[in-house]
């Protein structure tokens, strides 16, 4: 994997098998403290903290065409690689909450990569979903600026449109690629 | 983006999306499949979720339904994509970049004649 906007996908492709019917990712970029944060939070069917431990081993997974499963391990050695941590938080019935940090400006933090693709992916795949996006940018002088994307209004304004009707890709790309960039650039400008 | 203007701006487009539904027949249902587990993405299937998209968008059809579905055991052949024609059986597709789905939307989706070449048998 070679960008942190990759592993999300990764990562919230699992809420999705867990069943869940609202799921946030959320990625804050802190030039004030020098951290990435990018976390997964849902509320789906969880697990106890056995299996928490088992999913952060790569020859562990509950998929049956074959034995290992290495979307979370792969997370977390990139963010320990970075002087960073991962969590996986969960209970059963509880819904999990998976995070990874990493040092903003460690030579071997994975750059973020194209959030707006994951974002948009993530939504079309799967449109049942409740997705609520966040990424924060804050700066060296602890000025942030958010992007929010939250699918519900758009899907009770829909209707019964499909979300991969041309006009409403357009729409969508297009909310998720300029607002990202508007957030993005003060990162730049630093 | 002022969240009013961008929603004014979406009930436009959604009335354009439902008038332009009445005055076309619907062409049966179509699906495009794209695998996204762990090995799908790490393969390139976000990339080529991205060209489906784009090129639903650039050549402006209607009426496809693109979803994902997880690893299916064949990680060596990912990015994998699967086409769905009405009532014909499901054709699997490996290997699947810019190219071939540029190929794959224009000769299949829209053309209803399967890539031969990029078929894998599972």
């Amino acid at each position: 994997m070679r960008e942190i906007a990759l592993h999300l996908l990764d990562i919230a492709e699992n809420s999705i098998a867990a069943e869940s019917q609202n799921v946030s990712v959320h990625v804050h970029e802190d030039l004030f403290h020098d951290r990435l944060t990018a976390c997964v939070i849902d509320d789906g069917r969880g697990m106890d903290a056995e299996t928490a431990l088992h999913v952060q081993d790569p020859f562990y997974t509950t998929r049956t065409t074959r034995n290992v499963g290495l979307g979370i391990p792969l997370l977390k050695s990139a963010a320990e690689m970075a002087e960073g941590s991962f969590s996986l938080q969960s209970e059963p019935g509880q819904g999990a909450w998976v995070e990874a940090d990493f040092r903003h400006s460690h030579i071997d933090r994975m750059p973020l990569g194209d959030l707006s693709s994951t974002f948009l992916t993530l939504l079309i795949s799967h449109p049942q979903i409740d997705w609520t996006f966040l990424y924060r940018v804050t700066d060296k002088n602890k000025q942030s600026r958010d992007f929010i994307f939250e699918s519900a209004e758009l899907k009770s304004e829909l209707g019964d449109i499909s979300l991969t009707e041309p006009e409403v890709l357009t729409f969508v790309r297009r909310i998720f690629e300029e607002g990202i960039q508007e957030v993005a650039l003060q990162t730049v400008a630093e | 983006m002022p969240a009013i203007k961008s929603l004014e701006e979406l009930k436009r487009i959604r009335e354009e999306a439902l008038q332009k539904k009445q005055m076309k027949a619907t062409p049966g249902n179509v699906q495009v499949i794209v695998a996204m587990g762990t090995c799908g993405i790490a393969a390139g299937a976000r990339d080529t979720m991205k060209s489906v998209l784009n090129y639903i968008e650039n050549e402006k059809i209607s009426g496809v339904t693109v979803t994902q579905t997880g690893c299916i055991g064949r990680c060596e052949e990912e990015p994998i994509v699967q086409v769905m024609l009405g009532e014909q059986p499901k054709v699997v597709y490996g290997k699947v970049n810019v190219q071939a789905v540029e190929k794959i939307m224009k000769q299949h989706v829209q053309g209803g004649q399967p890539v031969k070449e990029n078929i894998i048998q599972i």
